[in-house]
């Protein structure tokens, strides 16, 4: 928005430079005041405001939406980190709502029931930036063609394994580097294949990397394994039910924030993951019925 | 022939790459800085945008608060964008974390507002001939400046770059823009 005095509001640039601000960091998942208070004294650099975690979500089934905004304003009003919360996929009024509450970023959430089918959030009318999950390269420039402002990869939520997560920033990673070796006519075939534009493509085979913030989420539920994506390239990570879903969520918030800065130092992982006790106990992906298998909503 | 200073960025968290990428274009040598160790024969230091909580929480329990601080009073030049500006302040309005000190003032967290009321705009500064594309991202602004310390931009008429001596704290972003000005004045003005 532009205003009389020159101050320009909810440009691409002021949307992307808070993901930038998040790198490094991790952002945990809340789902009242008391943890939002537990993550920041962590070290958190923002929170995820929800009504329940993923493992819950799954573990009761029903159709999941976005927090009540008592729970969101309560989450608010506990932290001076960014806020975040989750809209479902194409469901423009709960991102509209969340934008009335002034959340910092809304998450359109393969987590959450999708309310559409067919169309994903215009995220480009937006005064509040978005994220979105992505599997593949094709998945992640289609979401920034929609107005994203950051991506993350879109792991297993709630099951604490790393390996789909692993899976989705390795794609990502490879598509990128074969883009680079490609000619102009193959670069604009790839992006007829993606449904994006070739000067999208264009932009991500001259950087080398996403024009935006890559952050791993989803399944990580220990100090190594966000040590593990960072060491894979992502920008800094997500963790859901990992840490309210272990024995001592205070000991593990501050342990996975220590293992995302010094990542690629074994020694202090080591140090900061001794005496943690138990992590949430997760589930082998192959057992998941294909229902509830959520990175594959959205397309 | 002079071997030119080399220049620490604070890599705890944040946006570290772009100050990097901000002084290489410059070509001045830099390092990043996670250890106390880390900072020792450095010439300057630029602690980046970020999360001021986190980045100090870590500080904290990596044992590099007490070196920063010396380091700083000792008169590292040090650049300070947004969160550094937190960091490096002498006291904020509200909430307890950990702070270096080392400049006179008292900043406002999140003083313009949330993400929705983060923004863009073209700033006179003091020393650049031309204005600079500020941005502001949740970002703090100087509520009190102490006698040692220069006001060097307002947004309306709140302080939103200062400087005392070697330290320079700015609210806004000079790392998010493809203009290093504010990093070639301050390494000027700090002797560097």
């Amino acid at each position: 928005m532009d205003q009389s005095n020159g101050m320009k509001t909810g440009t691409e640039l002021v949307k992307r430079g808070l993901a930038d601000m998040l790198k490094g960091g991790v952002i945990m998942d809340v789902v009242d005041a008391d943890q939002a208070r537990i993550a920041e004294e962590a070290g958190a650099v923002a929170v995820m405001a929800l009504e329940r975690v993923p493992a819950d979500i799954r573990k009761d089934g029903g159709v999941a939406r976005m927090a009540n905004p008592a729970k969101v304003t309560e989450i608010m009003g506990a932290v001076t980190i960014p806020v975040m919360a989750k809209c479902r996929i194409g469901h423009f009024l709960e991102a509209r709502v969340l934008e009335d509450l002034g959340v910092d970023y809304i998450d359109e959430s393969e987590v959450l029931t999708p309310a559409d089918e067919e169309f994903h959030v215009d995220k480009w009318p937006f005064t509040t930036p978005f994220v979105c999950g992505a599997r593949d390269l094709g998945e992640g420039l289609r979401r920034l063609s929609e107005g994203a402002a950051m991506i993350r990869t879109k792991g297993e939520a709630g099951t604490g394994n790393v390996v789909e997560a692993v899976r989705h920033i390795r794609a990502i990673t490879s598509q990128m580097e074969a883009l680079a070796d490609m000619t102009d006519e193959e670069q604009a075939d790839q992006a007829a294949m993606m449904r994006v534009s070739p000067e999208l493509v264009k932009e991500v085979a001259s950087l080398g990397r996403l024009p935006v913030v890559n952050f791993a989420a989803g399944g990580i539920a220990t100090p190594s394994d966000a040590a593990l994506m960072m060491a894979l390239g992502c920008d800094g990570v997500f963790v859901g039910s990992g840490i309210f879903k272990s024995s001592q969520p205070t000991a593990y918030a501050a342990a996975i924030v220590e293992a995302t800065t010094y990542w690629d130092n074994p020694g202090v992982i080591a140090k900061v993951s001794r005496g943690l006790g138990e992590p949430m106990r997760g589930k082998e992906i192959g057992t998941l019925e294909p229902a509830e298998r959520l990175a594959a909503r959205g397309w | 022939m002079t071997v030119p200073p080399t220049i620490g960025v604070l890599a705890l968290q944040g946006d570290v790459r772009e100050h990097l990428v901000a002084l290489e274009r410059l070509g001045v040598p830099t390092r990043s800085v996670r250890l106390a160790e880390d900072l020792t024969g450095l010439d300057g230091l630029v602690i980046p945008g970020g999360e001021s909580t986190t980045i100090g929480r870590l500080a904290e329990r990596f044992g590099l608060l007490h070196p920063l601080r010396s380091a700083l009073a000792d008169g590292l030049p040090t650049l300070a964008t947004c969160a550094g500006m937190i960091l490096v302040a002498g006291a904020i309005v509200e909430g307890d974390q950990p702070l270096l000190g080392a400049l006179d003032v008292v900043v406002r967290r999140n003083a313009f507002g949330r993400q929705n009321e983060s923004f863009e705009m073209d700033l006179d500064v003091k020393g650049l001939d031309r204005p600079f594309h500020g941005v502001f991202i949740r970002a703090p602004w100087v509520e009190k400046v102490g006698s040692d310390v220069e006001v060097l931009a307002r947004v309306g008429d709140r302080p939103v770059m200062v400087g005392s001596g070697r330290i320079v704290a700015t609210s806004f972003h000079p790392e998010l823009t493809d203009d290093s000005r504010i990093h070639r004045l301050w390494m000027e003005d700090a002797g560097g």
